[in-house]
């Protein structure tokens, strides 16, 4: 239970810090972003809209508290703006639009990722005598430092261009009315290979080595030794007795890779211009739509806050040893 | 006095001559370190390999790979060569900063609370993990905006403040464990200065762990810099390889079937992010002699 308190305690004030970052990022940069903003957008929203980003954004006369306070009650009702890009949309509309879409990429992605990656690194340390076998580390040190973007470009250029196998942009078929029947399904999966593919292959690699690195160390322990000796079946001792416990320290890494996971998937959207986060925030500050930027900022690091708490609490599940002691911090 | 009682004591001052041959004996190391001097050759031998300034737009655009020019040309008529080494130059210093920067921030946040401990390390460590989970390409891409066509420095040191939470977690445990061993007890106890105990007897103890984090952060560094450029968030006037693909990109490369334009910034960037994972698992299996080969 206390696990418990102290996790949904750090979630918290997670939450809390990435929304102050949010607040004082652009009251701290040089040169006023913000001014020049909003004589662009002069004369082209109406007056109340540009009243509203003058406060969210600082440029008013009053105290700081006082817009911090308002932008924190801002944030609990859900109130993030309206969008200049598509104005009059509001930035919650266009992210409730790109979430889903993302959440579903990356979600199916990370999965894939994971479960390949924990097989592969478990099959590389029970092998790792194999000169063979010893390959599949050094190999996944290269896929794991490839740019995400740039082999999303290999991907669209050599199997979307050249060989025209897969479609190189968008997620589904415009001329499709999106809902569920079997053309769009089919449509949406085949657009979403290619970016899927792209992520899993340069993250996978990280999983592999973690996870490799962690069952090389519980293979060398006394207990797996022991259990060899009385004979336990090779697959077993594999599996049962040393994966087991070689997967829990990968749930401490978890916090680490889903931000680079995410963070990459932000990049393949935009190489392939699918209709995400990540292609909606390069939209945003390409266009410096800085209401749309911060709203979707936001989401994205609560997303990834929420996905770290949930796999804590797993990983709480799993281990009673953290329960006790707490895990990080 | 003092200084000599404790250095006896400290196991680092054992055996550290052999710990370069060590890093050495490892097929790993030598292979990353290789891939890590072949490109810094390349980037200082810019003028050398290539006669043309990678600016000078002189050249028939997108011509492919021929005699007179290796990597063919670009959308604007430069040589792709030319704005591949120059190229090197900036995405190497500025990675390898990046990495300096972050890591410099994560000895500072990771030992000093852990060190101390009590509220300072509450504090410190709560506020390292929070960092660590907000994620950092998104943060990153905003502070771009917001900052607008900079110079390469600045990239630099704002990768680094992005990057340093993961290392500064592993230093501050590392740090924990060492602070309760006999040579730290007994430098304390001959009443030894506290930036004396970090500096001379923790420090040198996790220095494997630092160094690892170091090659880890340079290839974040890297991957973060050319992430920046291709978005044209960076210095979009500046040659490196991020801004080569980021012009590529502009220049629609892709439907040109220019290949010879995007292939070859982001493999280098992948071959040079390998090194330095290579080097990174080599030190780490100085440390932890299990995760060595054919053990």
């Amino acid at each position: 239970m206390k696990y418990v308190i102290n996790r949904v305690g750090f979630l918290l004030i997670s939450l809390w810090a990435a929304a102050t970052i949010n607040f004082f990022l652009p009251r701290m940069m040089p040169g006023n972003p913000v001014d020049a903003l909003i004589a662009r957008f002069q004369g082209r929203i109406s007056g109340s809209a540009l009243h509203a980003i003058e406060l969210q954004f600082g440029v008013t006369h009053r105290p700081l508290w006082f817009q911090y306070l308002v932008y924190l009650s801002h944030i609990l009702h859900g109130n993030f703006g309206v969008s200049l890009t598509y104005y009059p949309a509001s930035v919650m509309t266009v992210i409730g639009n790109s979430l889903p879409w993302t959440l579903g990429l990356a979600g199916l992605s990370t999965i894939i990722s994971v479960a390949l990656g924990l097989a592969l690194g478990i099959y590389s340390a029970w092998h790792r005598k194999r000169r063979a076998v010893n390959l599949l580390p050094t190999l996944s040190t290269f896929t794991a430092a490839i740019p995400y973007f740039w082999l999303a470009m290999i991907f669209v250029y050599f199997l979307g261009y050249l060989l025209g196998w897969f479609p190189t942009d968008h997620a589904y078929t415009s001329s499709l009315t999106p809902g569920i029947h079997g053309p769009f399904i089919l449509s949406v999966l085949h657009h979403g290979i290619l970016p899927a593919c792209t992520i899993v292959i340069s993250s996978l690699g990280g999983w592999l080595m973690n996870m490799r690195n962690n069952m090389v160390q519980v293979l060398g322990e006394d207990y797996i030794l022991f259990a060899q000796a009385k004979g336990v079946p090779d697959r077993d001792l594999m599996l049962r007795y040393a994966a087991r416990n070689a997967i829990l320290p990968s749930a401490t890494s978890f916090a680490m890779s889903i931000g680079f996971v995410v963070g990459g998937t932000l990049l393949t959207e935009i190489v392939f211009s699918y209709p995400g986060v990540g292609y909606q925030l390069f939209t945003a500050i390409e266009n410096s739509d800085y209401p749309l930027m911060q709203g979707l900022f936001l989401m994205i690091a609560v997303s990834v806050l929420l996905a770290n708490f949930i796999v804590e609490m797993l990983y709480g599940r799993l281990d009673p040893r953290v329960r006790r002691s707490g895990v990080g911090s | 006095m003092i200084t000599s009682v404790v250095r006896s004591a400290s196991p680092a001052r054992r055996g550290r001559t052999s710990a370069l041959g060590q890093f050495f004996s490892e097929p790993k190391a030598r292979i990353g370190f290789a891939i890590f001097v072949f490109f810094v050759l390349i980037a200082v031998l810019a003028p050398l390999i290539t006669p043309y300034n990678p600016q000078s737009t002189l050249f028939i655009p997108l011509q492919a790979p021929d005699a007179r020019h290796w990597l063919g040309t670009t959308g604007n008529g430069q040589d792709v060569l030319a704005q591949f080494v120059y190229g090197a130059r900036t995405s190497l210093t500025v990675g390898i900063l990046a990495g300096i920067t972050a890591t410099a921030i994560a000895v500072v946040m990771g030992m000093l609370p852990a060190y101390r401990g009590g509220t300072f390390d509450l504090v410190v460590s709560t506020f390292t993990n929070i960092i660590l989970v907000v994620p950092g390409l998104p943060l990153l891409l905003v502070i771009g905006a917001y900052i607008h066509q900079t110079g390469s420095l600045v990239i630099a040191i704002v990768i680094g403040m992005t990057g340093w939470a993961w290392q500064a977690r592993v230093l501050r445990s590392q740090t924990l464990s060492l602070v309760s061993r006999d040579y730290v007890v007994a430098a304390r106890l001959a009443g030894a200065p506290d930036r004396h105990i970090i500096v001379h007897e923790i420090l040198p103890n996790m220095l494997s762990l630092v160094v690892a984090g170091l090659m880890y952060s340079c290839l974040y560094g890297i991957l973060a810099e050319a992430s920046l450029e291709f978005l044209g968030l960076g210095n979009i006037n500046a040659t490196s390889w991020g801004t080569m693909l980021y012009w590529a990109t502009q220049g629609a490369a892709l439907l040109n079937g220019a290949w010879w334009w995007f292939v070859p910034p982001g493999l280098s960037i992948a071959l040079v992010g390998m090194g330095f994972s290579l080097m990174n698992f080599a030190v780490d299996s100085l440390a932890n002699p299990r995760l060595r080969e054919n053990s």
